[in-house]
């Protein structure tokens, strides 16, 4: 029977946690760039005008449909070559690049959710397309945005863990490297499972918070 | 002050406004009725370009709605328009709703925008609804804010699509009694309604429309006891004897 022997854990407690805390970084330069290029690709996908909708339509399916770790791969091994830029930023940009996609289509939809009077509205108070977007739809966008937004960002806390391959030193390569030395799978292997759990809940008890002030209101 | 040059307009085969002429002067109030499917929300919708039209001229204080050198956000400033379904912003109060666009499109002070939009809703009988939100007010609280948002910036000429439309019967006198009020401070007004009474009272003239034209343009006194057009005899017979 095998013995377990948890001491390994809080021998290697300061590793883990620098773990955790470059999965976090990582995860949140992301996200900072995601939101903001999801934000306008999706409105570019819903633009009158057919090249910008086609090239925000055509970026949002290629990405769709390649795998995250080749993605990586490619970013690391190929665009990282010509733009110098290391491990650790082609995987920020990886999954800022990955993650956009789908922030856009949930953006897409939530803007979509708004009834149309909404735009009109605003539109006929003299309100240019622009401040009708920003004052008018989009907050009540945001709102319907706010569930799958939440996902989607534990989605990217959970994904950032294949940017181990390309030797990022985050949580998940922490864990290899205490395993190959300790060769004590069981016990980290559970602990960094916890240490994700964590991460994540926590993340969704927050925007649980937003949600139910957000609902408040209205 | 308003004026419509043979305007016309199709979505895809169906014509919906066919060589529509119509001047509205200074301070009159115009009705527009007609079956449904005539095309008088497509028509008014058109006059503040939330509708494009494919020909002719539409004319609001001089300046050309649909020309490329307009600048449409500002003459819509000029214009207000109230729709059926109201389409207060759910997320703001019924004071936030009257004062945003003053604030954010005209740039009037914050301070000067609540007290103009106080004022309005007080004298639409809101005074103890500023900060309650859409979803709290009943279908006929909830136009007469559409209507002091409209009011608030100013403009010169009100457009009502269908006001009362969407009310319970016993709201639509609340409502038409704030546009009553309206069109005794001479502000230039085109309503499409299916309120007879409203129209044959409040109106100087009734602008009929059927198949996406103008059948007739008369006063109420001559249009409703002496039509002249078939259509409208018709279309008469029907709303005022049920």
């Amino acid at each position: 029977m095998y013995q377990a022997d948890w001491s390994v854990i809080p021998q290697n407690m300061h590793l883990l946690l620098n773990g955790v805390l470059l999965t976090l970084q990582i995860s949140a330069l992301a996200l900072i760039i995601s939101i903001p290029f999801g934000i306008f690709l999706g409105l570019c996908r819903i633009s009158k005008n057919k090249l910008v909708s086609f090239l925000s339509t055509a970026y949002i399916e290629f990405i769709r449909g390649v795998p995250l770790l080749v993605l990586l791969f490619w970013i690391f091994f190929v665009l990282g070559r010509f733009m110098q830029l290391g491990s650790y930023w082609s995987a920020v940009l990886g999954l800022a690049a990955f993650s956009g996609a789908f922030v856009a289509e949930i953006v897409r939809a939530g803007i979509e959710s708004v009834p149309k009077g909404q735009m009109e509205s605003a539109r006929s108070s003299g309100m240019s397309y622009t401040q009708a977007m920003r004052l008018i739809i989009l907050p009540q966008a945001f709102r319907k945005m706010l569930p799958p937004l939440a996902s989607q960002f534990i989605i990217l806390i959970k994904d950032s863990s294949l940017v181990s391959v390309i030797s990022v030193v985050d949580l998940t390569l922490v864990a290899k490297n205490i395993v190959a030395t300790s060769f004590r799978s069981l016990e980290v292997w559970t602990a960094v499972a916890i240490l994700y759990f964590i991460i994540t809940f926590t993340l969704s008890q927050i925007i649980r918070i937003f949600e139910r002030k957000y609902k408040l209101r209205e | 002050m308003i004026r419509i040059t043979d305007v016309n307009k199709s979505f895809g085969e169906t014509k919906v406004l066919q060589n529509i002429n119509l001047v509205v002067p200074k301070s009159s109030v115009y009705a527009v009725i007609g079956p449904s499917g005539a095309g008088k929300s497509t028509l008014i919708r058109t006059i503040n370009a939330l509708e494009e039209i494919d020909s002719g001229e539409i004319m609001v204080d001089g300046m050309s709605i649909h020309s490329k050198k307009t600048d449409i956000n500002k003459v819509r400033t000029d214009i207000g328009f109230v729709f059926q379904s109201f389409n207060l912003y759910p997320f703001l109060t019924a004071l936030e709703n009257v004062t945003i666009a003053p604030i954010q499109v005209k740039k009037v002070k914050k301070a000067t925008a609540i007290e103009r939009g106080k004022e309005l809703l007080a004298s639409l009988g809101l005074g103890d609804k500023f900060d309650s939100y859409p979803s709290k007010l009943s279908g006929g609280q909830q136009q007469r804010v559409a209507i002091a948002r409209a009011l608030a910036m100013d403009p010169k000429v009100m457009l009502f699509d269908e006001p009362t439309s969407a009310l319970d019967p016993e709201m639509i006198k609340e409502v038409l009694d704030a546009i009553r009020k309206l069109a005794k401070t001479g502000m230039t007004m085109m309503v499409v309604t299916h309120e007879m009474g409203f129209a044959r009272e409040m109106c100087e003239q009734i602008v009929f429309m059927a198949d996406g034209k103008i059948v007739e343009v008369a006063p109420p006194e001559k249009f409703f006891s002496n039509p002249e057009s078939a259509r409208a005899q018709d279309f008469l017979s029907k709303v005022l004897n049920h």
